[in-house]
């Protein structure tokens, strides 16, 4: 059993590392790796306790995928005695770990979690304050509100029944218990209410929370002086009830995907540490502690962390992620290096000329206007709803209030309180949580994560949508490539295949990708022209393969990306490069194309506008060589323009117009990958869905409107009794109950239905 | 009567303990993570007979 579970993931080799304890099935980890752990002041923030003997450490291993890695993971004291536990966290893939400071280090325990192939993930952003636990209040509120609504309904049901008027002791009893139960209800489950209600009045706005908080006070006080008076058993179990219920609908809304991030920046990107060459040895140093002048060593497939100028060895570097250009860019010493590409090379050495937090990258982040997160978002037409609502309600309480005074001045604290008992927005803000939370719930099904509730109704209101190239229209993964030209044999392309082998140019790379590696055919007089192309002799032929101009001579602009191919001095063709588009996009672009005004953002070049241009129709924009600033510029020119802008990317390029856009969206091939900061995550693979997705967050507000007006029926009727002054408890713990659960069956079922339709 | 009182007495304490149940089990974070605890008891069986071994 165990082995089946074990073997279902080549990963997790337990019994090939327990059969033999040496390293060699292990992955070899870079020697000084985690250097950086050995310093005292990074450890000093990474973990969350230590004294003389212990240690303890959580680390997040994005590698967890399995239930045969939460076996490796929490047998871990095994590969390193010094370890006293672990344990997983699956849901969070963490681990905590606790060690003996003696017998192991916090640098060993991460070498040995690394050697069993789980890195684990220390970025910049583990340097600042500690993740803030997660609120569970509002579970404890809605525990405290359950059990007291459950014992409240029992204890009603003597009153509600008819009950001896021998009994009056038991009775009495029965309401004081009701009494009691209530005010924890009163004073610490509905506390959420209050909170919110006080909130939104002192920026001088009437949201939904606030007549809700009114009713439950007032119904309180009701339902007391009842009591203490001895003329009945008040409204306790209503009260409860709602509080009960809008705790559920709000739980529900509130459940966002706890192991996804929303607010991602580049400091979660960025490494913790980098090697800093001191006097010829490597010392590693915090980010922060980075200043200019400082000469960086960067490993092969490291991210540089600083602008600065490249002063050894020979840089690829990938900015695919920071720019959006789509291959890696080559780099001659003396040249400028920003923060944020990889190096996919082999070692380079840096200059810093800009500390960290000044660089071309992060300053994007830095900027004043993303600092303060002014919520400018729309108000929820919910809360407008509300607010007419409850101005009606104050008029028709205001007048039953003078038609008492005139008539019966004794019936009319009993029909006003009534009416604010019967009549509060609790219908409607039900049926908003629960709408929304199963909307929220349908989509996560469907790998699409919305940050909150909210981004719902932004999602309905977008009128434009702009896309991102790179990464988004386009799989990183993936590269198209074509031969054009004269016919050529198979054993030529051998050739071509063998001499793009000696080269480690990213196009020649993909060229041996694409044409699988050459066997048996010897490479001599290699000769590499940087920047331009390589030439060589493969078998008895003189090749030489690059660009138009290195090839043949003569100056000529080439189409995109494209590699010439020239035998002893002779044009055969070239092999185009393109970018490979998803296989849903065309649909999705047809499908868009309809309703909304599309955009394309490139930080690319303008190889593939025709393609495009086709692809969106004449009416899209098209910009290419965009900068991340630029693209954010552009988001702002839209919105001003009075558009809702959707803007979809994936890379840090397109953080600032993600942040910018009314909802910014980020695509990840997994979602566990880093995404920079967004309103909403989804997985590449459903992008094709995205229209389906619009049209089901449309449906939301349909949805809730519809539910209201159900919800009006019942308040109808409770009114009919309320303005007369013959609520009785009865009726109101009918009516509570059915008009609540009426809602919930119709918001869920209805969004539950609409869903199925669109087979999401 | 007087059995109804001690029957409501004992009824809220039983309902008040779950209360507590619940809010204990809230805490200590069991519904936090509901994979490995359920994996995690299918395991528990070989790490220690094998931990005598070592």
């Amino acid at each position: 059993m165990v082995y089946q579970i074990l073997n279902q993931s080549d990963l997790c080799n337990y019994y090939n590392l327990n059969e033999n304890p040496g390293l060699n099935q292990r992955i070899k980890v870079r020697k000084d790796k985690f250097a950086f752990l050995d310093d005292e002041k990074i450890q000093l923030q990474l973990v969350s306790f230590r004294d003389e003997k212990q240690v303890h450490i959580t680390f997040y291993l994005p590698q967890m995928h399995c239930s045969s890695c939460l076996y490796l993971l929490e047998n871990l004291y095994r590969l390193d005695r010094g370890v006293v536990s672990s344990k997983v966290n699956f849901t969070r893939k963490e681990v905590d770990i606790i060690f003996l400071t003696g017998k192991t280090s916090l640098r060993k325990v991460a070498e040995t979690l690394t050697s069993i192939g789980y890195e684990p993930y220390i970025s910049l952003n583990d340097l600042k304050e500690k993740r803030p636990a997660i609120d569970k209040s509002m579970v404890y509120q809605i525990g405290v509100a359950g059990f007291a609504f459950g014992n409240i309904m029992l204890m009603s049901f003597p009153e509600y029944l008819g009950i001896d008027a021998s009994e009056k002791i038991l009775l009495n009893i029965f309401r004081w218990a009701n009494f009691f139960l209530a005010i924890p209800v009163l004073l610490y489950s509905a506390l959420p209410f209050y909170q919110s209600s006080w909130k939104s009045l002192k920026h001088k706005f009437l949201n939904i929370d606030a007549p809700i908080a009114l009713a439950v006070i007032i119904t309180f006080i009701r339902s007391a002086y009842e009591v203490i008076s001895g003329t009945g058993g008040g409204y306790f179990d209503s009260m409860t009830g709602i509080v009960f219920f809008m705790l559920a609908g709000r739980i529900l809304q509130d459940k966002t995907q706890r192991q996804l991030s929303f607010e991602r920046d580049y400091t979660s990107y960025f490494p913790i540490a980098v090697s800093v060459v001191k006097e010829d040895k490597e010392v590693p140093t915090a980010l922060p502690d980075i200043k200019t002048g400082d000469t960086l060593l960067i490993h092969h497939e490291e991210l540089i962390p600083a602008d600065g100028i490249l002063t050894k060895g020979k840089a690829f570097i990938d900015y695919s992620f920071v720019t959006g250009e789509s291959l890696p860019v080559l780099k001659e010493m003396g040249e400028i290096v920003y923060a944020g590409g990889k190096q996919t090379e082999g070692n380079i050495e840096i200059l810093v000329v800009k500390e960290v937090t000044q660089s071309y990258l992060t300053k994007l982040w830095n900027r004043d206007e993303f600092k303060n997160t002014v919520e400018t978002k729309n108000v929820s037409f919910v809360h407008l709803l509300s607010r007419y609502f409850t101005y009606i309600i104050l008029a028709i309480a205001a007048a039953t209030a003078v038609y008492w005074q005139l008539n019966d001045p004794a019936n009319m604290w009993p029909a006003v309180t009534a009416i604010f008992i019967i009549a509060c927005p609790c219908a409607l803000f039900l049926s908003n949580t629960f709408t929304n939370g199963n909307i929220l719930r349908i989509l996560s099904r469907n790998h699409f994560y919305l940050r909150n509730a909210e981004t719902i109704e932004d999602m309905a209101r977008a009128t434009h949508i702009v896309f991102d190239k790179t990464g988004t229209l386009t799989s990183t993964q993936q590269q198209d490539t074509v031969y054009e030209g004269k016919p050529i044999s198979d054993y030529q392309l051998q050739q071509v295949a063998a001499l793009a082998e000696s080269s480690n140019h990213p196009l020649s790379k993909a060229l041996v990708k694409y044409l699988g590696r050459a066997k048996e055919i010897t490479v001599d007089n290699f000769k590499e022209t940087t920047g331009q192309g390589i030439e060589g002799v493969a078998g008895n032929d003189r090749l030489k393969l690059g660009s138009y101009h290195f090839v043949t001579g003569k100056m000529s602009t080439q189409p995109g990306t494209a590699v010439f191919v020239s035998f002893n001095n002779e044009i055969f063709g070239y092999f185009l490069f393109s970018n490979q588009y998803r296989e849903a996009i065309p649909s999705l672009i047809k499908e868009l194309k309809k309703e909304y005004r599309l955009s394309v953002l490139s930080g690319d070049n303008t190889a593939e506008k025709e393609t495009l241009q086709k692809l969106l129709g004449k009416k899209a924009t098209l910009l290419f060589h965009q900068k991340p600033e630029d693209k954010l510029q552009y988001i702002k020119y839209l919105q001003q323009q009075g558009e809702k802008v959707m803007m979809i990317g994936d890379g840090l390029n397109d953080a600032g117009a993600l942040k910018q856009s009314d909802i910014g969206i980020a695509v990840a091939e997994q979602t566990n990958n880093f995404t920079p900061s967004s309103d909403a995550i989804i997985e590449a693979k459903q992008l094709s869905k995205l229209t389906r997705f619009i049209s089901l967050c449309r449906a939301n507000r349909n949805i809730v409107i519809a539910s209201f007006v159900l919800s009006i029926v019942y308040n109808v009727i409770g009114l009919f009794f309320a303005v007369q002054g013959t609520l009785s408890p009865l009726i109101a713990a009918i009516l509570m109950p059915s008009s609540s659960l009426s809602i919930l069956l119709l918001t869920f079922g209805s969004s539950s239905l609409i869903a199925r339709q669109m087979k999401l | 009567m007087s059995v109804i009182i001690i029957l409501l007495i004992a009824s809220i304490s039983i309902a008040g303990l779950f209360l507590f149940a619940f809010l204990w089990g809230v805490k200590s974070g069991q519904f936090e993570d509901d994979y490995s605890p359920s994996s995690r008891i299918l395991f528990d069986d070989k790490p220690s007979s094998e931990t005598k071994t070592v």
